[in-house]
């Protein structure tokens, strides 16, 4: 042993342990979601402004929302699993939301747009009693789609079987156009409180 | 092997792993990214030290008092990379690919080469003992987690990826445990790490651990 080897552990102990605290932010996130949900607390994301079609045809941005709380998930109509949970969680929140007389929307984006056209988004809206709160749209053009894509960070593989598999997580956007959480599935009833709460912040 | 012989080598394999159809093709499946992918890359670098140990400077040598400092450098690196985040960020982000590349053979293989040879027996044994439950329990997480972990795996990909760590740890500790108590010792090489091997000093106990080390 020599006066060289305390320095060179200690030296090889902090490297390690910081880029074991950089890669778990603080040692609080073990996946890339949970990162991001947590960048997106500390600071809020801005958005693209996006231009989407919705199931009656008509066009609208994304910034057409400004001014009030948006809840935003990404889907793809022809989705066995995952998105009809999903529907249905968003169905209860916009009654709850209705009830409660509470100044929030609902916004259903399709990573689909190529099979999900007007008649496809009318048809889902219809499924789950999308009303004029709720809408469900997908982006015109592709650039915009990636726009969305990339600003939300979803990322959409293929299941193997002809559809697709993606982030499950739902999306608070503030009054001012910001993304300012990414919540996990949860009851209906707890996730609009949180995301109130959150946008109001 | 001549030095040449060897650098030359290692750094091919390096450059046929990140050859993009090769390293997209070895990222495609979480398993074959933990299990394939990453252990080459550590034998890359175990790869390397074959020759830069010839050009080690003596104070190194002195410093890595009992091979103390590197391995716990390859004990870092290894758990940073078993981690879900960053499974997912080396196949999303470019960057984070990049560094998987440089720091696997760099920071992982490279100083288990050079230190493997310093560590006295004992302290081989509890690196293999530590080493070998944590890539079952790491394995048994990725079964247990009821979601997808990765945004960029499916989850019966997860839950191929977590049965192929436990296998390799059941296969690692059978193997260790024959080692240990029945003497016996892999046909491969007398100085094979697991456990019994005491060959320090050999060429051949640098080429032990790579294929495990995941």
């Amino acid at each position: 042993m020599t006066r060289g080897f305390p320095i060179l552990l200690g030296l090889v102990l902090s490297i390690g342990m910081a880029a074991l605290a950089f890669e778990t932010d603080g040692f609080r996130v073990v996946t890339s979601a949970g990162a991001r949900q947590l960048a997106v607390e500390r600071q809020p994301h801005p958005l693209p402004d996006v231009r989407l079609r919705d199931q009656n045809g008509s066009l609208f941005s994304l910034s057409d929302y400004r001014g009030k709380p948006l809840l935003v998930d990404f889907i793809y109509t022809r989705c066995p699993t995952l998105c009809s949970e999903r529907g249905d969680d968003f169905h209860r929140m916009m009654e709850l939301a209705n009830n409660a007389d509470a100044q929030i929307d609902f916004l259903s984006i399709s990573f689909d747009p190529e099979n999900d056209d007007s008649e496809a988004l009318r048809l889902y809206a219809d499924r789950y009693g999308a009303a004029p709160r709720w809408r469900i749209a997908a982006p015109t053009d592709a650039p915009g789609l990636s726009a969305l894509l990339q600003s939300f960070d979803v990322v959409v593989i293929p299941d193997g079987m002809g559809g697709y598999i993606h982030n499950s997580a739902i999306y608070v956007v503030d009054a001012r156009g910001r993304l300012v959480r990414i919540l996990d599935p949860d009851a209906p009833v707890r996730i609009l409180a949180t995301a109130m709460q959150a946008a109001s912040q | 092997m001549n030095a040449r012989t060897i650098a030359i080598s290692a750094a091919a394999s390096w450059l046929i792993l990140s050859l993009p159809p090769l390293r997209l093709a070895l990222e495609r499946e979480m398993a074959v990214q933990m299990a394939v992918q990453m252990p080459l890359l550590i034998a890359v670098g175990v790869l390397l030290a074959g020759w830069v140990r010839r050009y080690e400077p003596h104070w190194l040598d002195d410093a890595d008092w009992l091979g103390i400092s590197g391995i716990v450098l390859v004990v870092f690196g290894t758990s940073i990379w078993m981690l879900p985040r960053a499974l997912d960020e080396a196949v999303g982000e470019p960057l984070v690919d990049l560094a998987k590349f440089l720091s696997l053979p760099l920071l992982v293989g490279l100083p288990l080469g050079l230190s493997w040879r310093r560590m006295p027996p004992l302290g081989r044994a509890f690196i293999w003992a530590n080493f070998i439950p944590k890539l079952g329990a790491i394995g048994g997480l990725y079964l247990a987690a009821p979601t997808r972990l990765c945004a960029y795996y499916r989850l019966d990909q997860q839950n191929l990826a977590g049965w192929t760590l436990i296998a390799i740890a059941v296969a690692l500790g059978l193997t260790s445990f024959f080692a240990a108590f029945v003497g016996w010792t892999p046909s491969c090489g007398k100085h094979l790490p697991p456990v019994a091997a005491t060959g320090a000093g050999s060429e051949s106990t640098l080429h032990a651990a790579p294929h495990i080390l995941a």
